[in-house]
C-alpha cells in the first residue's frame, strides 16, 4: 500500500435538515492510480459524498485532502482547480452547441496559446483584436477549435466527431462528451456517477475499456453504482456504504459478490418476492398495432401489439427510453396515438348494467344489440318501454350483460376514459411531476381523480380526507399531517401516496413505472405486495421496471422493448437474466410471443422462482 | 496534514428553510416594513434640510389619515388597488403571467364612458348606468381573452402580449376620447349618466364591492372546483393533463373571470367619483399604473387575498403619505414614487430571510444548527450559495 492518497476524507458529515443525515462521519479515501467503486443502495449518500468533492456541497463538517494538502472545495472550479472532474448522472450540455464548443465552454482563456500568437503575428489587423479582447477579457473562438481538441479524443481512442452538436447525440456519445471535457480540463480524478445506468451492455463494456486506458495513464477514478457485476468487473477496491455511513473498503479481489450484498444491505434481506400463479387470467386489455411518434416526429412506440391479462403481472423491461414511457402514456390516453387500437374488456359478463356511465339511450341501443339478458336468462328487448321503467328495471338490477363490455380506447382523453367507466389507473415515472401536485396538500392530492364528483361548484373534501389517513395509516407514510404538501415527503412515502390513491378506485388495470426507483428495501417490499394484491384482485397489472432481478421475481410474464418495437414476450418463470439483456438490446428475427395455456399452466412447476 | 497555506473556509453559507413558522415570517414582515420607513425618512433627511425625523412623520400621518375625507380617500384608493390585484390572482395562481390588468381595465373605463358620452340624457340614467356597466366589462373581457386565446391556441407568450396590449388599450382609448370629443383636453367629463351623478356613496359602494370580492376570491380559490382546477393547471400542468383536466378551457374561464373583475374597476373609474380629480372622468391615464402595481401586490401577497388587502393598504398609505411630505418639503413629483420604491425593495427582501438562513461558520468550532426540516432542495439553495460566497 505504498500508492499516495489522490483524495482523502476524515470524518465528513452532511445533512439536509434536521432529519435526513446523508453522509455521517465518513472515512473515505481514493489511491493514486485507481479504480474504486463507491457501492451502495439508492438513497446511502453516495452522489452526496461525492458532490463535496465536486463542489456542489459543502460538508457540515469533516476534512477533505486532495494529495495530501487539506483543501475547502467551495465550488465545481475549486475541483477543477484541484483537478478533479465529475461526470454527473444527469448530463449538464447545452444541446444546440457543438461537442467541442461543449468541452471549451467555461474554460478559463490562455492568452499565450502560441496558436493564437502566430495568428496574431499575420497581420496587425488580428493583432489588434487579440490584445484588446486579452484587455477586456474577452476572447475569441478560434474557427478550427474542434481540431485541437481531437487529439485528446483519439489519445484515448473515443471513437466520437466533436464537430457535431448535442441534440445530434446518443447518450452513451453525451456521456463520452462529459468524460473528455473533464480530461481536457486536466482532471486526474475523476468520479463517474452511475455511468452504466443509461448504456447497453456493448457501450458499458466500451466505457469500462476507456476506463481502464486512464487508470494506466496514472488517473485515479471513483465510479458510482450498485451493480455488483459491474463493480467485480472493473474497480481495484470497493467501498460500501449504507443509510450514509462508510461500512468498509476492500479489495475487489478478496471480495465477492455475497459478501458486498450483505455489506450493502445489512442483514440478510429474503430477497424473494411472494408470486402466486394468475388465477383465471382473461384478457383485459389488447394493445394492437400501436405507434406513438413524439413531438420530435421520432417514433418511440414501433407497432406494438400484446395484451394483458387480468389478475396478472405484466412486465416490461428495456433501456430506459425505449419507449417505455409513451406506451403507457399512449395507453392512458395521454399521448395521441399515429396508428393502432386499445381494447378494453370491462369484466361485466352476468353483471347488471348501471346508470352510472350508461344513460338510458345508450342502454336501449344496446339492448336492440343484444347485449343484456334478465336474471332468468331471457333476452331483455325494451321496445315498448318508458324510460321510466327501464330506469327501475336497471335499478332492481334486472338488466344483465352478457359478455364483457368492449370499449376501444382508441383516441380517448383520459377524462373520457374515466366518464366510460374504465379504470384505469396509473402510476407514472415522475411522480411529482406527473401524478401528483407537489406544493398542495395530500388531502388535496387524494382527490385528483375525483373532485369532479358531486353537484356544485364546492370541492367536497371530506371524502379525500378519509381516503388521506386510511393510506397514512395502512402503508405507513411518514408525514407530520395529512395537510402536509406532499413535496415536503420524502421519495418512498410520495410513492406510497400515489400508489395508494391509484389502486383506491379499485382499477381494472394498473399501469406502474418505475415504482420502485429511489426507494429504499422496505417501501419497496410494500409496493411489491401493494401490486401482488391488486394482482389477486384479478387486476391486469403492467410494471416498468428497470432491476432485472425484480422484474424475475414479480412478474407472471415479461414484454421486452428495444427500439420501440416488441423483441419478445416471454414467461417470466423459465427466462434467465442473460436472455432477457440480450432482448432489451436486439430484436430477434423471431419474435416470441409468449401466452398462457389455460389447462398446462396448472402443471407448471413452480419452484423455478428466483 | 496540515499545510502553512491559509486554507479559506466560506464565511457563510445558506441553507433553505422549509417549514418556516408564521410567527417568524410575520416578525420578519413588520420588521422589514417598520425599516423601510425609517430608511425613507432618512432619506428624506438627507434629501432635504426641511426635513427632520418629526417633520416627516407629522407629514406623512397626516397625509394618510389628517382628515376624513383623506381617510375615506386612503381607503377608496385601495379598494380600487386591491380589486386589480384580486382579477389578476387566478391568473397568477395558473402560472399565467397576466400583467395587461392596466389594459384591460383601461378598456373597461372606456367602453363604459362610450356609453355614457353617447347614451347621457337620451336615456334614463339607471339606463345609461347598467348599459355602460355591461359594456364596460364586455370590453375588458375581450381584451383580457384575447392574449388567454392565443396562450390556449399557439401556447404565445402571455407576458410579453398582455403588456403589448397594456399599450395598445393607452392609445385605442385616446383615439375613442379624440372621437368623442374632437376638441378638448384629453378628458371627458359627465356630468349624468354616473353612479356619482345619480347620487351614489362613491365611498360606500366601492368599499363593499372590494369587500365582497375578497371574500369571494377567498373562497372561489380555496373551496371551488374551478379554483382548484385553476391550482392544478399551474402547479403542474402534467399532472392536470394526467387527470383530464381541459387546460385551455381553464386558461380562457379564467381570464374571463379576471377581464369581468378588471371591467368592474373600469366602470368605478369612470363611473365613480375619482379620489383624485373629484369629478367622474376618463382620460388617458384614467388607470394610472394602479394595474401595475395590483401586479407587485397580488405576488408579494403569495395570492392571498387578505395579505393582500394588507399589502395594498400599506403601499396606499406610503404614497398618499409620501406625496404629502414632498408638497411640504418641496421635493417634487417624483419623490413619492422614490418612497415606495424603497418600500418595495424592502418588502421583496424580506421572502430571501424567509426562505433563506444565513450560517456563518467559524474557523474553529463547525457548530451548525440544523434547520427547520429534513428534505430539502439542496442544488437550488447550493446555487444561491455561490452567488453569495464571493
Amino acid at each position: 500500500m505504498d500508492k499516495t492518497l489522490a483524495i482523502e476524507m476524515v470524518g465528513i458529515t452532511k445533512t439536509f435538515g434536521t432529519k435526513v443525515i446523508a453522509n455521517k462521519n465518513v472515512n473515505f479515501d481514493l489511491r493514486e492510480g485507481e479504480i474504486l467503486s463507491l457501492l451502495g443502495e439508492n438513497g446511502s449518500g453516495k452522489t452526496t459524498l461525492m458532490n463535496m468533492i465536486a463542489g456542489i456541497y459543502t460538508p457540515d463538517s469533516g476534512k477533505i485532502y486532495v494529495r495530501g494538502e487539506e483543501v475547502v472545495i467551495k465550488s465545481p472550479i475549486d475541483a477543477f482547480d484541484h483537478h478533479i472532474g465529475m461526470i454527473h448522472q444527469h448530463f449538464k450540455l447545452v444541446d444546440l452547441f457543438t461537442a467541442a464548443d461543449n468541452i471549451i465552454l467555461g474554460e478559463r482563456i490562455h492568452y499565450q496559446d502560441d496558436n493564437t500568437e502566430d495568428a496574431a503575428k499575420q497581420n496587425a489587423f488580428a493583432r489588434f483584436f487579440v490584445h484588446l479582447g486579452e484587455h477586456l477579457k474577452f476572447s475569441w473562438l478560434r474557427r478550427n477549435r474542434a481540431k485541437d481538441l481531437q487529439a485528446i479524443v483519439d489519445q484515448y481512442g473515443f471513437g466520437i466527431d466533436l464537430s457535431r452538436k448535442i441534440y445530434d447525440m446518443s447518450v452513451s456519445e453525451k456521456q463520452t462528451v462529459e468524460i473528455i471535457k473533464v480530461l481536457y480540463r486536466g482532471a486526474d480524478i475523476l468520479i463517474l456517477d452511475e455511468p452504466t445506468a443509461v448504456l447497453t451492455p456493448q457501450e458499458i463494456d466500451k466505457l469500462f475499456a476507456v476506463l481502464r486506458k486512464m487508470r494506466d495513464e496514472g488517473k485515479s477514478i471513483i465510479i458510482i453504482t450498485h451493480k455488483l457485476n459491474e463493480v467485480m468487473a472493473i474497480s481495484d477496491r470497493v467501498a460500501v456504504l449504507r443509510k450514509g455511513e462508510h461500512i468498509a473498503t476492500v479489495e475487489t479481489a478478496t471480495t465477492n459478490e455475497k459478501e458486498l450484498t450483505d455489506m450493502m444491505v445489512g442483514q440478510k434481506i429474503d430477497l424473494n418476492i411472494d408470486r402466486e400463479l394468475p388465477v383465471n387470467p382473461k384478457p383485459r386489455l389488447f394493445i394492437k398495432d400501436m405507434t406513438v411518434v413524439n413531438k420530435e416526429g421520432r417514433t418511440m412506440v414501433d407497432h406494438v401489439s400484446f395484451e394483458i391479462n387480468g389478475g396478472e403481472i405484466l412486465g416490461v423491461a428495456g433501456i430506459s427510453g425505449n419507449g417505455q414511457k409513451e406506451l403507457l402514456e399512449g395507453i392512458a390516453g395521454l399521448q395521441p396515438m399515429a396508428e393502432g387500437e386499445i381494447i378494453f374488456h370491462n369484466p361485466k359478463e352476468d353483471k347488471p348494467v348501471t346508470l352510472y356511465h350508461h344513460d338510458v339511450k345508450k342502454i336501449r341501443d344496446m339492448a336492440a344489440e343484444g347485449y343484456f339478458h334478465y336474471p332468468n336468462g331471457v333476452k331483455v328487448d325494451l321496445k315498448g318501454k318508458t324510460n321510466k321503467e327501464i330506469v327501475q328495471l336497471v335499478k332492481d338490477e334486472q338488466i344483465i350483460f352478457y359478455e364483457d363490455e368492449i370499449i376501444n380506447l382508441k383516441d380517448k382523453t383520459p377524462r373520457e376514459i374515466q366518464e366510460l367507466g374504465i379504470k384505469l389507473s396509473f402510476v407514472p415515472e415522475d411522480r411529482l411531476n406527473m401524478g401528483l401536485v407537489g406544493s398542495m396538500s395530500i388531502v388535496d392530492n387524494m382527490m385528483l381523480r375525483s373532485y369532479r364528483k358531486g353537484k356544485g361548484i364546492f370541492l367536497n373534501r371530506k371524502r379525500p380526507k378519509k381516503l388521506a389517513n386510511d393510506i397514512i395509516e395502512d402503508l405507513e407514510v411518514v408525514t407530520p399531517s395529512d395537510q402536509t404538501p406532499v413535496r415536503r415527503l420524502s421519495g418512498g412515502n410520495v410513492q406510497k401516496v400515489l400508489v395508494g390513491r391509484e389502486i383506491s378506485s379499485s382499477p381494472k388495470v394498473l399501469m406502474t413505472a418505475y415504482p420502485v426507483r429511489g426507494l429504499d428495501i422496505n417501501s419497496s417490499y410494500t409496493i411489491y405486495n401493494l401490486l401482488n394484491l391488486q394482482k389477486a384482485k384479478s387486476v391486469a397489472v403492467l410494471y416498468v421496471g428497470e432491476d432485472l432481478d425484480v422484474l424475475l421475481a414479480l412478474c407472471d410474464r415479461i414484454l421486452v422493448l428495444c427500439g420501440g418495437r416488441v423483441s419478445g414476450v416471454v414467461d417470466a418463470r423459465n427466462i434467465t437474466k442473460e436472455e432477457i439483456g440480450f432482448l432489451m438490446t436486439k430484436v430477434p428475427d423471431e419474435v416470441e410471443l409468449y401466452r398462457y395455456k389455460p389447462l398446462e399452466e396448472t402443471k407448471e412447476d413452480t419452484d423455478d422462482d428466483e | 496534514m496540515m499545510s502553512n497555506k491559509h486554507v479559506k473556509e466560506p464565511l457563510m453559507h445558506l441553507t433553505r428553510r422549509l417549514n418556516v413558522s408564521k410567527k417568524y415570517a410575520w416578525a420578519i414582515r413588520i420588521g422589514a416594513f417598520v425599516l423601510s420607513i425609517l430608511v425613507c425618512c432618512i432619506v428624506s433627511c438627507i434629501l432635504s434640510p426641511r426635513v427632520n425625523f418629526g417633520f416627516f412623520f407629522k407629514y406623512l400621518f397626516n397625509g394618510a389619515f389628517g382628515t376624513t375625507n383623506l381617510v375615506m380617500a386612503l381607503f377608496r384608493e385601495m379598494a380600487v388597488i386591491l380589486l386589480l390585484a384580486l382579477a389578476v390572482t387566478p391568473c397568477f395562481q395558473m402560472r399565467y403571467w397576466n400583467i395587461g390588468g392596466e389594459g384591460q381595465t383601461m378598456m373597461g373605463a372606456f367602453g363604459c364612458a362610450l356609453i355614457v358620452a353617447y347614451t347621457a340624457g337620451k336615456m334614463p340614467a339607471w339606463g345609461t348606468i347598467l348599459l355602460s356597466f355591461a359594456v364596460g366589462v364586455a370590453f375588458a373581457t375581450v381584451w383580457a381573452v384575447i392574449p388567454a386565446l392565443f396562450k390556449a391556441k399557439w401556447n404565445t407568450n402571455e407576458t410579453l402580449l398582455t403588456l403589448m396590449f397594456n399599450y395598445i388599450a393607452v392609445c385605442l382609448g385616446a383615439f375613442l376620447i379624440k372621437k368623442v370629443a374632437p376638441i378638448g383636453t384629453g378628458i371627458l367629463n359627465f356630468s349624468t349618466g354616473t353612479l356619482a351623478a345619480a347620487g351614489v356613496n362613491d365611498f360606500l359602494i366601492i368599499f363593499l364591492i372590494a369587500v365582497l370580492f375578497t371574500v369571494l376570491m377567498f373562497v372561489y380559490m380555496r373551496y371551488s372546483k374551478h379554483g382548484y382546477e385553476v391550482m392544478v393547471v399551474g402547479e403542474s400542468p402534467n399532472t392536470a393533463r394526467y387527470i383530464g383536466i381541459n387546460t385551455k378551457k381553464v386558461i380562457i374561464r379564467t381570464l374571463v373571470l379576471c377581464g369581468v373583475m378588471c371591467g368592474v374597476v373600469g366602470f368605478l373609474l369612470v363611473s365613480v367619483k375619482d379620489a383624485s380629480f373629484l369629478s367622474d372622468n376618463v382620460m388617458q391615464s384614467t388607470v394610472a399604473g394602479r394595474g401595475f402595481t395590483a401586479v407587485l401586490i397580488s405576488w408579494l401577497a403569495h395570492f392571498n387575498p387578505w395579505a393582500m388587502a394588507l399589502t395594498a393598504f400599506l403601499v396606499v398609505f406610503i404614497t398618499r403619505g409620501a406625496n404629502n411630505v414632498g408638497n411640504y418639503a418641496r421635493l417634487g413629483n417624483s419623490y413619492a414614487s422614490m418612497m415606495v420604491g424603497i418600500f418595495f425593495f424592502f418588502i421583496i427582501a424580506t421572502e430571501f430571510f424567509i426562505n433563506f438562513k444565513i450560517n456563518f461558520r467559524s474557523r474553529e468550532e463547525v457548530t451548525r444548527e440544523p434547520d427547520d426540516l429534513a428534505d430539502s432542495e439542496p442544488i437550488e439553495a447550493k446555487q444561491e450559495e455561490g452567488d453569495d460566497n464571493d
